[in-house]
């Protein structure tokens, strides 16, 4: 599904912020994530025309990162960190009680399409160990029975105002209203940038 | 015991009601370093934070005031805020975000006033969603507060702040990856020389890149001084710094302490409360996933820079990780190269393929298939990657990602050999 047209005005938003438009691929790409739940083709190919790119160019950049699914997920992406801190309190064996509780292997989704399982790596919660994050939101010092309470929650819908639904990540959207004349004159003020040098060609950068 | 009284400096509002929103940022002191920082030349502000010498939290530790002196003379100039922090076991970045994204705020318009910059991107970690929503929040608070945007209050200063989310990839936290992935495209670190940000960054332009917790000093050293700062800690590891502390210990948590003064004894046994069930230290990470391995002789040994260097590791980030005796030390080494095959860019021969090998070797010992060569063929691969496995390593790759892998591995046998032994001759693992 291409964007809704108040997602659309939301990725030309982002664009503008950037001196360069390509800057605004990754928070597009959330947004994008945000209305489908994960990067369907028409989505990819739609962002990829907002932002002036070819389709195969956001998929160069989408599939280098673990947030980015350019396949289907479930609602909840349950993500459990099993890296050193939560290795060392208990992180496998949360992941084989989860397995069991969800009965999947991680990259798996359920039937349902309610949850999918993933194997993370640091979370940075580690003072909380073993912890695990569903759909980015945390939960740390997780015990079996937590965990299961947790699944039994997120079934039932009582955490949906905690939880957001997979690829909703931020729901804060920037206000600059008080910046004198707005985001016009903002863009403006900013102007100065543009009559910068031309940038060498980075490296790795195929575009060029 | 060298517990000192040394007040925190960043971490000293967290744990107030509502620590993140602007009312209670302004009840308690916020935003005045900044009002003292517009009033000063930019120079003087420099000058200030070389006083200081606070040395970047992010792992490299090099001297933020050195960084912002280094800048190309050009126009336009950016400010890069490091919050992708993803360090195994590092966890400070998180909560600084989370409970106190003004005080960042407030640092990040200072630099960007001594560096002259007129944009400033914080880059947040992806999966911190929380956190990029306060932050989110603090900057549409900071607006409207005057305190970002234009003309900041009043002094004719203009800077535009902007939340810039990751989407999950460890190395996006080398400062040249992350500028990569804030144009829009792959993680890939560039090439140094000649792409140092400070004089090839972010669009070409000259660009500094600062660590969330560094940046996040520079209220307290505006309003209090270099000096002040410089007053605390020993040499050049100078003021407070947040250790994350995890693994077996009966309280694992961020603490914030007095570099150089403070032993990581101190952190196990006082702020740790020991170790878990009266247990002993079998090794401990001194300095993040990427940091050789200490051993319980080396626990008296301050938390400072130098001190840690010359010994032969790093205090990295900041995470101490303590490992007790019960701990399968084969186990723990091939969870960390499993981490680095994981995250590995691919950009490079000996940093994809070695930390692949590296991690199918090391679970091949763990799960008891493994030879007695293998050990060897351990350090050869490592070789590879570090010649000569020297500290500092010597590098084949094109960031620091390739050879920090050999650490864990290298620690490990030469700490733990007869373990590793034993799990190759008996077929399994001693600790079940």
């Amino acid at each position: 599904m291409r964007l809704n047209s108040d997602n659309v005005q939301r990725a030309k938003d982002l664009i503008a912020l950037y001196p360069v438009p390509r800057s605004a691929l990754i928070p597009v790409l959330h947004v994008a994530q945000e209305q489908n739940g994960w990067l369907t083709p028409e989505s990819v190919e739609h962002v990829a025309e907002l932002i002036g790119l070819t389709p195969a160019e956001v998929y160069g950049t989408a599939s280098f990162y673990d947030m980015l699914f350019t396949e289907e997920v479930g609602t909840h992406l349950v993500s459990i960190c099993t890296n050193i801190a939560c290795l060392l309190n208990g992180g496998y064996e949360l992941l084989e009680h989860a397995e069991e509780k969800l009965g999947v292997k991680p990259g798996v989704t359920t039937e349902d399409g309610a949850f999918t399982l993933e194997e993370v790596e640091c979370i940075a919660l580690c003072g909380q160990a073993p912890c695990l994050a569903v759909n980015w939101r945390f939960f740390g010092n997780v015990t079996n029975a937590d965990f299961d309470k947790l699944v039994d929650d997120l079934r039932s819908g009582r955490l949906k105002d905690e939880v957001p639904p997979h690829g909703t990540l931020n729901r804060v959207r920037r206000d600059i209203s008080a910046w004198a004349g707005g985001v016009p004159a903002a863009q403006q003020a900013l102007k100065a940038r543009a009559s910068a040098p031309p940038p060498p060609p980075a490296q790795g950068d195929t575009t060029q | 015991m060298t517990v000192t009284n040394a007040e925190p400096i960043v971490t000293r509002r967290h744990g107030l009601p509502n620590s993140w929103t602007l009312s209670s940022y302004l009840q308690n002191g916020g935003y005045s370093g900044l009002r003292k920082a517009l009033t000063m030349a930019p120079e003087e502000i420099t000058q200030e934070v070389l006083t200081s010498n606070l040395l970047g939290r992010g792992g490299a530790g090099f001297e933020a005031g050195r960084k912002w002196s280094m800048l190309r003379k050009a126009q336009p100039v950016y400010l890069v805020v490091n919050g992708d922090e993803s360090e195994p076991a590092t966890f400070k970045d998180h909560m600084l975000l989370e409970n106190d994204p003004h005080q960042l705020i407030e640092g990040v318009v200072i630099c960007a006033y001594a560096i002259g910059a007129s944009q400033a991107f914080i880059y947040v970690r992806g999966e911190f969603a929380l956190a990029q929503e306060r932050v989110q929040a603090a900057l549409n608070e900071a607006y409207q507060h005057g305190a970002a945007g234009h003309n900041i209050f009043g002094s004719g200063f203009t800077v535009d702040v902007v939340l810039h989310p990751g989407a999950g990839a460890y190395i996006c936290g080398e400062e040249t990856a992350l500028i990569e992935s804030l144009e829009g495209k792959r993680g890939f670190p560039r090439i140094k020389p000649p792409y140092f940000p400070a004089a090839i960054g972010l669009y070409g332009a000259p660009t500094v890149v600062n660590n969330v917790e560094t940046l996040s000093n520079l209220p307290w050293i505006v309003e209090h001084g270099g000096a002040a700062f410089a007053a605390l800690g020993v040499g050049r590891s100078t003021g407070t710094r947040i250790f994350s502390l995890s693994g077996h210990v009966n309280r694992p948590g961020n603490y914030e302490v007095e570099m150089a003064k403070t032993t990581f004894r101190d952190l196990v046994e006082h702020y740790g409360q020991g170790v878990r069930n009266g247990g002993q230290v079998k090794a401990f990470i001194p300095g993040g996933a990427s940091s050789p391995w200490f051993g319980p002789d080396q626990l008296d040994m301050a938390l400072d820079q130098d001190e840690v260097g010359k010994a032969g590791s790093m205090l990295g980030s900041g995470a101490v990780t303590i490992m007790d005796q019960t701990t399968c030390m084969v186990r723990a080494a091939w969870r960390i190269t499993k981490f680095f095959n994981r995250e590995s860019c691919g950009q490079c021969t000996p940093c994809r393929e070695g930390s692949g090998w590296l991690e199918k070797v090391m679970r091949r010992i763990e799960e008891g298939a493994g030879r007695e060569e293998d050990l060897e063929l351990l350090l050869d691969v490592c070789d590879n990657i570090a010649p000569g496995l020297s500290w500092p390593p010597q590098q084949t790759t094109i960031c620091v990602l390739g050879p920090s892998i050999p650490s864990s591995i290298t620690s490990g046998i030469r700490m733990f050999r007869d373990e590793f032994l034993v799990h190759i001759k008996e077929g399994a693992c001693p600790y079940g």
